[in-house]
């Protein structure tokens, strides 16, 4: 009897295996639910492809791409010069979908609180302490700020969100040059939490906090959040139109130039979110036969129109257009040996 | 007679034999768990290695922990820890005893099984919602009572002090003490019930009243066994990374006050080694874990030495 029931589970995993190609991705936690949405859908159209993400944090998707134990990782901020000089083939940056981070805030407004990139920084590193200081009730006219202390709460654990976030900051203020990171030395009298939700509890709780949190968590939430003034001095509302804006232009000109591989924040366009990023997949630039034509048609498939949209209604931010076009062509170059 | 020691000494054999393997299976299961401490020790030394050849013994002296300078310091947390697991003792303690002596001494016997069980019940439940009730329930009533109320009873102290944000020390303390509450108590049940009857009735008999009984005759011969009790809690309280994670506030900073946040040992590994970038960085992050292992090393050794000198008739 035993013989037989063996016997059984070996045929049927033996079946099973041959039926459906496994791909395996790890990366980034910010666009899991995303691909996991994708590469379930994408089951449907081709059930002969299975593909496995985990979200276990940008740097483990790099670590294991370059173990090469995964087929393709995933991250939040570019690969640095010194984790692509550790990889055994070259690889390219291909951009899913943009977020962005946005300023979340613990006051009775009525309407939204405005921001410029000077008082941000200095909010956040503890130079600006009420929230009725001179220079935010400069640009907050059409309301009145309380005398409140302003309370920081900034993420404990190492994250894109804090890449993204300081990374703007060290465009946008001089005492924030080179100290832009995963993890980022907060100022004294701040406080930290683990994750997008312990920051924010940490904001609901406390009357005047202010924090960081990633743009889908926040609008699944339905947090509040700041406009923030970009470099055209407009002070825009995050969604995912002012997100994807931030790409368009000579932004994305300057993107196809650099092979997808930069940041976008702080951007020149017009009507951009100024916190805006991108996220990205990274896959090997020649890919073996066997798996390689399943990776292209998922990325094809989730760059696409339907996969893009499916994105939009997640809160995901699309690629623009332009943008769309060049990066599928690159797809397309992905030797296949 | 000659034929019964003759059987015994044929049974004898035939037990030295089983004897010796049981004997041996031990030995080895015993070298096995020393071989899995020093092959921890080992790992972590050599993984943390690349630190103490790039900023040798700083780590141990500075308090500044930048990731982003790349530069390391160990300091902060070791206060965090050894400060967290302190006001969780002065908190377990009292209430433990207290009800390991009520619960074995005082208490009508009906009631015994019931509260044991909820005590234990204590320990059953997941650290990750200990974190969760601490943030959504304890911190806003520290920050809108306990500390109001603290720092207002001691203007000159500095240890009440600063901003009201619920989280930091003191909290991550208190749910430290709730957490460590059931295994204190659990073992010191067993330990006051194992003092013999005798000595109490003992002590009544000369005139002595319940206080003084109990304090005589169960628990000074306890003592030794209580404080191994409260060294595992300790143990317990110095490893926990979940529920102090969430509630300490999270910040490398060595602050006389005891409501500012704080980090502890295991909570910025917690935090930080999932995307630590550097190389330095992840070696830091593994030093910070030999060093929480030396300072529980110490902390064991030091208790073991002291439950020597109490050990008492029993």
């Amino acid at each position: 009897m035993k013989k037989y029931l063996l016997l059984a589970t070996c045929v049927l995993f033996s079946t099973w295996s041959s039926a459906a190609q496994l791909i395996n991705g790890a990366g980034a936690t910010f666009p899991e639910p995303i691909y996991i949405k994708w590469f379930s859908e994408l089951k449907k159209v081709d059930p002969a492809t299975s593909i496995n993400y985990q979200g276990i944090g940008s740097g483990g998707g790099i670590k294991q791409l370059t173990a090469g134990t995964v087929d393709f990782g995933a991250t939040d901020i570019p690969m640095t010069t010194q984790e692509s000089a550790s990889l055994k083939s070259p690889v390219i940056h291909i951009p899913t979908v943009l977020g962005a981070v946005v300023v979340s805030y613990n006051l009775k407004l009525d309407k939204p609180l405005k921001l410029t990139p000077d008082v941000v920084a200095d909010i956040f590193s503890g130079k600006i302490t009420k929230w009725n200081d001179e220079r935010i009730t400069k640009i907050n006219t059409d309301q009145i700020l309380p005398n409140k202390n302003i309370i920081v709460a900034t993420r404990a654990d190492g994250s894109g969100t804090t890449a993204v976030f300081s990374d703007y900051l060290s465009k946008v203020s001089p005492d924030w040059k080179n100290k832009a990171g995963k993890t980022v030395d907060w100022f004294r009298g701040s406080i930290a939490a683990k994750g997008n939700a312990g920051v924010t509890g940490l904001i609901r709780q406390s009357d005047g906090a202010v924090g960081y949190v990633e743009l889908v968590y926040a609008l699944q939430n339905k947090l509040a959040f700041a406009h923030i003034q970009n470099k055209s001095g407009q002070y825009i509302e995050a969604n995912t139109k002012s997100v994807s804006a931030a790409a368009t232009g000579k932004v994305a000109q300057d993107m196809i130039k650099n092979d997808f591989k930069m940041s976008i924040t702080d951007s020149d366009v017009k009507t951009a979110y100024p916190i805006s990023s991108f996220t990205w997949i990274l896959v090997g630039e020649s890919l073996p036969k066997s798996k390689g034509e399943k990776i292209v048609k998922m990325l094809e498939w989730s760059l696409g129109k339907t996969g893009q949209s499916m994105a939009e209604e997640m809160h995901f931010s699309p690629l623009p257009t332009e943008l769309q076009k060049a990066v599928l062509a690159r797809v397309k170059k992905i030797k296949i040996q | 007679m000659s034929e019964f020691i003759h059987a015994k000494s044929i049974k004898n054999n035939e037990v030295r034999f089983s004897d010796a393997l049981f004997y041996n299976f031990l030995r080895l299961i015993t070298v096995l768990i020393i071989i899995l401490f020093a092959s921890v020790f080992v790992f972590l030394y050599r993984s943390s290695e690349p630190l103490f050849l790039e900023q040798g013994w700083s780590f141990f002296k500075e308090t500044t922990w930048s990731p982003t300078t790349d530069t390391y310091g160990v300091l902060a947390f070791v206060y965090g820890t050894l400060v967290s697991s302190f006001i969780a003792l002065l908190f377990a303690v009292p209430v433990s005893m207290g009800s390991a002596l009520f619960l074995t001494q005082l208490c009508p016997r009906f009631l015994v099984s019931p509260i044991r069980s909820i005590i234990e019940l204590l320990a059953a439940i997941p650290s990750v919602v200990y974190g969760l009730w601490g943030i959504f329930v304890l911190a806003p009533f520290i920050k809108n009572y306990v500390q109001p109320v603290l720092s207002g009873l001691t203007p000159g102290l500095p240890f009440f002090q600063g901003p009201p944000f619920g989280l930091g020390l003191f909290t991550a303390g208190l749910i430290l003490a709730i957490m460590i509450i059931p295994t204190i108590t659990t073992i010191s049940i067993e330990i006051f019930q194992a003092v013999p009857k005798l000595y109490k009735e003992g002590a009544k008999a000369l005139g002595a009243t319940d206080w003084e009984a109990i304090k005589i005759a169960v628990i000074k011969p306890g003592m030794a066994g209580v404080l191994a009790a409260i060294t595992l809690g300790l143990g317990r309280a110095m490893g926990e990374t979940m529920a102090v994670t969430m509630v300490i506030g999270n910040r490398a900073d060595i602050s006389s006050s005891l409501f500012s946040p704080a980090a502890t040992m295991a909570s910025v590994i917690a935090n930080e080694y999932a995307e630590a970038g550097s190389n330095l960085h992840s070696a830091s992050l593994t030093a910070v874990g030999f060093t929480l292992l030396l300072i529980s090393m110490l902390v064991n050794f030091g208790a073991r030495y002291i439950i020597k000198k109490f050990r008492g008739p029993i």
